[in-house]
């Protein structure tokens, strides 16, 4: 595992040799979100995923709530930065974490699906709420070696 | 930061002219030590903004900038409507109107420490704090819509403290032009349970003690003296505020070009101010700013109960109530003439001087009470506006340190418990219900403000009047 990365959720695909992974870079007082994976959907479940360990340990939260959205963007960029923005917001006013994500991406809209449990705050010690993703270094882009990355800088 | 760009004007000034598609020059306030040590993406964001349509004069940083998104950190700049002027969504950043208040508790230090772990344990359980917190006031639709055009008034209204608060904060306590319409139902939903929250990060409640003063004169205006207690509120819009600004981000961002506006950092997101666009920003920041003024209000009077519990004799009159994110329409002298400009302040504390007409007459003398935020663990600052008018930099100042090392490096370096425990060794409570936020916050991932105190005093930008060491300090 790479440093600064996160355990995944998602599985390779046997036809591509990429990892899915999400990681934090720093940035000043904020801090970076970045998803890399085999396919763009897998790329955004990774970025959603980093989100979360910016906010807490992913392994701690147990699946028991299931919170569905959708968003609509002219282009990639902006559809990562309304994905992040919406599980923001869910987190917000559910009082939830989320550890686990689906994501389907057709054209130019996309359905998620996330998993998680209420704060739990003795056992999660979340350490920041998120106040929304960025347009700074967001960047949603295919690597040589056919990896999807998708990252921003999301306010803490 | 490669100082061969810039020209040194003085000691603490250094000035880069414009080039490529700067409108005006960029000017660095700072010694050059700071300078050297800004992250060279501090003079990269401060030159992208004043590539701005309208900005006049000058894009400003403070001596304490750092590496912010779109503006730098402690980034100052004005723009005229007249011109062409916008304003930017990015300028503000999420937490609209953020800043500090601060209450003098008439104590001395040695009044605190028979019950200092009482009064830390009674302001933890009263001040909520932390990921997930909810106060105890719900709003509804209408109460929501009272709230966001009557900012601290509404608050008092609702017995959430004294009518005189009113004398020592920003506008009143009630910025004018709020357009609570302005405001989506996602912004209102993310703030209905959470008025009269601290938030988390960097939001505190800290109680501290007046440790030197550096001006005796202002500092007796402002009834400080050494050994007293004072009581630090740093926060701002909450949820409201996070979300108004996601939504006008994206909504400007992708607007830009419709507007003739080409963006030099997608970050920089903004509108003209006369488009429609602006207009609703304007009015849902206004309506952040007045929920800021009401949340802080809020946790002035649970702060206040508490106290009473234990010193029933204390009051806790407010001593001022200044915001450091924010855009606001200011009058300024521009090469002799009186203009109205849109004053975008990130991370940077208005700072008018003496006489100045907007000041309440408390402070007419002295100029404004500027506040500079610590860590957990190391100073905080009050400060005055500066002695002479016109003031620099749109009267403007800075507003803390900034962050030495990420969170993430923070956290490979410390854990919050013996954060924790080596604070209390130096006599300092803290009080937070996370760990790991203990140790993303601990005072080691922090600069140490005394040098930016002095370059900002140095500078003119405002003057030393005391230092405040901190004694219980409540985190999200």
């Amino acid at each position: 595992m790479r440093r600064g990365a996160v355990r995944s959720m998602t599985k390779p695909t046997q036809r591509s040799p990429v990892e899915p992974r999400a990681e934090l870079f720093p940035h000043g007082a904020d801090v970076g979100v970045r998803g890399i994976g085999p396919t763009r959907d897998a790329a955004f479940e990774q970025a959603a995923f980093a989100l979360t360990s910016a906010v807490t340990d992913p392994t701690r939260i147990a699946l028991r709530e299931v919170v569905d959205v959708t968003c609509e963007a002219p282009e990639d960029t902006y559809l990562l930065l309304d994905w992040l923005n919406a599980l923001i917001y869910e987190m917000a006013v559910r009082r939830l974490v989320f550890g686990r994500f689906a994501v389907a991406i057709e054209g130019n809209r996309l359905r998620g699906r996330a998993w998680g449990e209420p704060v739990d705050r003795a056992r999660q010690m979340p350490a920041v709420e998120p106040k929304g993703a960025t347009l700074t270094a967001l960047k949603v882009s295919v690597r040589d070696d056919g990896a999807w990355v998708a990252q921003c800088i999301v306010d803490v | 930061m490669d100082l061969s760009r810039l020209h040194r004007i003085s000691d603490w000034e250094w000035r880069l002219d414009p080039e490529g598609e700067m409108r005006v020059p960029a000017v660095l306030y700072g010694d050059q030590c700071l300078i050297a040590e800004m992250d060279d993406k501090v003079l990269e964001q401060i030159s992208n903004v004043a590539c701005l349509p309208g900005i006049v004069d000058a894009a400003y940083t403070m001596p304490d900038a750092h590496w912010g998104y779109g503006f730098p950190i402690g980034g100052v700049a004005a723009f005229d409507p007249d011109l062409g002027g916008v304003v930017s969504a990015g300028g503000v950043g999420f937490d609209i109107s953020c800043g500090v208040r601060n209450l003098l508790t008439g104590l001395k230090r040695q009044d605190l420490e028979p019950c200092k772990e009482a009064l830390a344990h009674s302001l933890s359980r009263a001040i909520p704090a932390g990921v997930g917190s909810t106060g105890k006031i719900v709003l509804d639709e209408s109460e929501m819509d009272r709230m966001l055009e009557g900012g601290a008034d509404w608050a008092i209204g609702q017995g959430y403290g004294r009518a005189e608060d009113l004398d020592r904060i920003e506008e009143r306590g009630c910025i004018p032009g709020a357009r609570p319409e302005a405001v989506s139902h996602r912004a209102r939903h993310r703030q209905r349970e959470e008025m009269g929250t601290l938030g988390s990060g960097n939001h505190y409640l800290e109680v501290q003690e007046v440790t030197a003063i550096t001006d005796d004169r202002v500092a007796a205006v402002f009834g400080l003296a050494r050994g007293d207690v004072a009581v630090s509120i740093h926060c701002g819009s909450r949820g409201l505020g996070y979300q108004i600004g996601t939504e006008f981000l994206r909504e400007m961002a992708l607007a830009a070009p419709a507007h003739g506006i080409t963006l030099p950092d997608l970050e920089l997101a903004c509108a003209p101010i006369r488009s429609d666009i602006g207009g609703r920003y304007l009015g849902a920041m206004r309506a952040g700013i007045n929920c800021a003024l009401a949340n802080r209000q809020i946790l002035t009077h649970l702060a206040r109960r508490e106290f009473a519990y234990f010193f029933p004799e204390t009051s806790l009159p407010v001593l001022f109530d200044v915001s450091h994110n924010i855009c606001k329409e200011e009058e300024h002298e521009i090469a002799g003439e009186r203009r109205r400009l849109f004053v975008h302040r990130k991370g940077a504390t208005r700072a008018f001087g003496a006489n100045h007409p907007s000041l309440p007459d408390a402070f007419a003398t002295t100029g404004q009470p500027v506040f500079i935020g610590g860590s957990m663990g190391t100073p905080s600052a009050i400060m005055v506006g500066p002695a002479e008018r016109p003031e620099r930099a749109f009267a403007s100042s800075f507003h803390g340190a900034g962050r030495r090392l990420s969170r993430h490096q923070a956290l490979k370096h410390w854990h919050g418990r013996q954060v924790v425990d080596e604070l209390r060794g130096r006599g300092i409570i803290i009080k937070s219900p996370s760990m790991r936020g203990g140790a993303e916050e601990a005072p080691g991932a922090y600069k140490d403000s005394t040098a930016v105190v002095e370059a900002a005093h140095l500078a003119g930008l405002s003057r030393k009047v005391a230092t405040l060491e901190p004694v219980i300090c409540i985190k999200g």
